[in-house]
């Protein structure tokens, strides 16, 4: 039976070395054995020289091990082998491999936002402030963080928080989106794109032992950055399940049921949502976002806020609430109270600025010593990468009306904002066509997260080679089609159900291709299997 | 549980305190970017609020970021990252041709054209190969293989994710890891943050700060008594003791790793800045190489270099990468996928990487200017390093080892018993209340010793060799001014 190399290491197995004895082997996997360290230093070297390697799959770091990503996981190291092929002449059903697996706008071809690149530009050369071609509101932003910056260069260090005039200027664009609640500079922190920060707020919150260690409280489905921060961590990953019957939405019964089931095991210290959601593109409710404001405060649950798609909102009667502005809304009682972090990011929204890897984070209501050690923590890294902090002051400083650049800046953004709804909607329209698909609206975010109807026989032919049936599926769309998605399973999902991750960000036409293309494998996988 | 009060929350503990923080974060430590620099940056805000000191500017002497004293980035590297980011400048006819050339060729391996894509975790592929190149040329020939090459976010990045893969067992088979006294504190911070067991090998100061064989055995066997060894870190030319090492010591140390089944991992970037006569840069693949196969097919090694240092000093575009040698192919699996879920290296970092390790030709446009650059910044540096040797060392009290390489010098105080104990009852390390004092008399900011290790009971400063030259010699004569009334005051 084929197993493949990921399975293997997922289940911690190991081909033996015959060349060694077999004390070694024993040994190496027993730790804790003082008889094992004897053996090691004593270890001689075989006659060819390589005997047991001191980085070997029994000595890693074994939270390494259970950390998975499946966004970048078998079903992608796959299709860009199959890219390979493709270039190197292998015939194939298919000219092209469509890369609908991650939230990367540009590589699927939108175009970045002109004044964006002009300043970015202008800050790593600025012998082009003396270019013509540049306008002057352009120039004048990239003076003012060339300013800033340490020898007037961007490739100085900054402050390990991030530039000081860009945290500000952060601070005012919550400000302005929030109706005016205040922001605090010294609350912001700058990152290497959101993921950074989550990490390092997910390593502050992990500490205890046993029933005591921290757990973490995250949504089925969920953008497994948290559960693969959580398995690295050693924090208990507490998942609450999104209502798929409702849209995706968070019902507050299901945290209390999950909360209370985890104390038997862990400290919940921890509550994680993503909004607009990552896989499931619903945007909460206001309603929803009290309760579960509410449902923190109660439970002593340290908010998480992932709003990197806060833009990305399509649906008719939607609205992105920050929690933030929610928080303060609901008054003193909890906005006094509640500890949240909210982050966000230049990779998604009209922007898709993925590459440079900007990103922030705002903490309420830290407690001062810990923040103390968030700020010592973050200065062992030095400072997020400048330009992506120079691309960041430029997303929450945009053009304004009277400025030269305006024009041009909000055509582009609402365009890129347009089309994405456009292809938000098709998409639903699309797979709900589908006998066997059923796809939940894209109220928001950049993704699709469909549930599949799949014939037994398909289910059983999926267990016999060791997969997941949504990966068995989306494998062999992958081998006839050449489109990459990511099977639900790498997201989580309610046993026995099935479903894909697919991103509305191939071009309209190519879309159209791809969603045709899916509803006729549907097809012929139902009947192959039926 | 707490119980709500009657106005509501308020009056309970918060849910992230000292108490339920991770208990690794409260022990790392990071000088660098330590107390005294917060206190520096103080000071320069109340300077410009007009506050009255015996200094008008504050000299931060502490960080090894050339640009941010004052040192220029190298055109060429600028006008492709430019063109990168903002493609429409290929129609400009100021830039040369051939930045327009690397320009075109990183865009086409970017997603969609653009550096806004996300690349592939390890880096983009074109980049990875000619970094692949780059070491071949610089270790003869020797050959380097794409595939074990990861860019990285600057090469903390990397050296972290290295220590992490690193970390495993209990108690007595804890990770124990071997790094020199004095240090690069990125060490000793990842290690605390891992709760792996740091494993201290004294350079000998009294010898130019050379690394002894027999050290590292004494410090290896003590070791094995409460841990489980099992990687050695080794920083050349050195950081904060700017030592370059020979290549004798060099194969003693991989001698040493292969015998004591360690995992080395050499942190290369300031592999250009080699200032002294004598003194050559030798790379551990190379040496290791060049050993035979008796070691180069068993030795596992990690090295590691940076866009931050050397000529260009390009920190705040945090571009790096590691070389793998021997690693374990199942393990690098783990590698890959532990590095994919950060996604990406800031592109804009690779690009900047990629010109490092692919810079202008002797028969291209941009060459002349380009080398002109690189030699300049390098034989500054190279001057300011002697200068600061010579001149701090005609200072009583303070003895100050050759600058051989790197960009700091890290000298000897001798410290008046009065001063220890003024700092004993301020409860601060003794150098810490010396770079205090200098801080606030001068507005010098430097690091005490203290933040990077060094023997019981003696006492150094690190100093970047960073600030432009007249600056520095200034800075020297403060110092100098400085250490006598220090030593007048306290005796």
């Amino acid at each position: 039976m084929a197993v493949s190399l990921i399975e293997k290491y997922r289940n911690g197995c190991r081909p033996t070395n015959p060349r060694l004895p077999i004390v070694h082997i024993f040994c190496f996997s027993q730790a804790s054995c003082s008889e094992a360290k004897c053996e090691l230093q004593k270890r001689n070297m075989t006659e060819n020289g390589l005997g047991h390697r001191v980085l070997n799959m029994d000595t890693m770091n074994p939270n390494v091990k259970r950390v998975e990503y499946a966004v970048r996981g078998p079903i992608v190291q796959r299709a860009m082998q199959i890219e390979k092929e493709l270039k190197e002449g292998v015939k194939k059903p298919f000219t092209e491999v469509i890369k609908a697996n991650i939230g990367d706008a540009h590589a699927m071809g939108q175009k970045p936002i002109t004044f964006l690149r002009q300043v970015v530009a202008l800050c790593a050369y600025p012998d082009l402030l003396e270019d013509d071609k540049f306008p002057e509101d352009a120039k004048n932003r990239a003076r003012r963080i060339l300013q800033a910056c340490g020898g007037g260069s961007i490739g100085a260090y900054s402050a390990s928080p991030g530039i000081e005039i860009i945290r500000q200027d952060v601070a005012k664009y919550i400000e302005k989106r929030d109706g005016g609640i205040p922001s605090n500079p010294d609350n912001i922190y700058l990152s290497t794109g959101a993921s950074d920060a989550i990490v390092t707020m997910l390593k502050l919150l992990t500490s205890g032992e046993g029933k005591n260690r921290t757990g973490v409280m995250i949504s089925i489905p969920q953008y497994p950055l948290y559960s693969a921060a959580l398995a690295e961590l050693a924090a208990v990953q507490v998942s609450y399940y999104l209502d798929e019957d409702k849209c995706w939405s968070l019902d507050v019964g299901e945290l209390r049921r999950a909360v209370k089931v985890a104390r038997e095991h862990c400290n919940p210290r921890a509550l994680c949502i993503i909004n607009p959601g990552n896989p499931t593109g619903q945007v909460q409710s206001r309603q929803c976002i009290e309760d579960v404001i509410r449902f923190a405060a109660e439970e002593h649950l340290f908010l998480m806020a992932d709003e990197v798609y806060q833009d990305n909102v399509y649906a008719e009667g939607c609205q992105f609430h920050s929690f933030k502005k929610v928080l303060f809304e609901m008054g003193p009682e909890y906005s006094s109270v509640v500890e949240l972090a909210s982050f966000h990011s230049t990779s998604k929204c009209f922007m898709g600025e993925c590459g440079f890897r900007g990103g922030y984070m705002e903490v309420v209501n830290m407690d001062p010593e810990v923040k103390l050690q968030l700020t010592k923590l973050v200065s062992v890294r030095l400072c997020p990468p400048i330009p992506g902090q120079a691309l960041l002051d430029l997303v929450v400083n945009p053009p304004q009306p009277d400025e030269p650049s305006y024009a041009t800046f909000i055509k582009e953004r609402t365009a890129n904002l347009d089309i994405l709804a456009e292809k938000a909607k098709m998409t639903e329209q699309v797979l709900n066509t589908v006998p066997g698909i059923h796809c939940n609206p894209v109220q928001g975010a950049m993704y699709t997260f469909p549930r599949l109807s799949l014939p037994e026989k398909a289910i059983n032919a999926a267990k016999e080679k060791g997969q997941a049936p949504d990966m068995f599926y989306c494998m062999k769309l992958l081998e006839e089609t050449g489109i990459c998605l990511v099977p639900g399973s790498g997201f989580g999902q309610r046993d026995g159900t099935y479903h894909f991750r697919m991103t509305i960000l191939p071009a309209t036409e190519k879309l159209k291709v791809v969603l045709k293309k899916i509803r006729e494998f549907h097809k012929r996988f139902t009947e192959e299997f039926s």
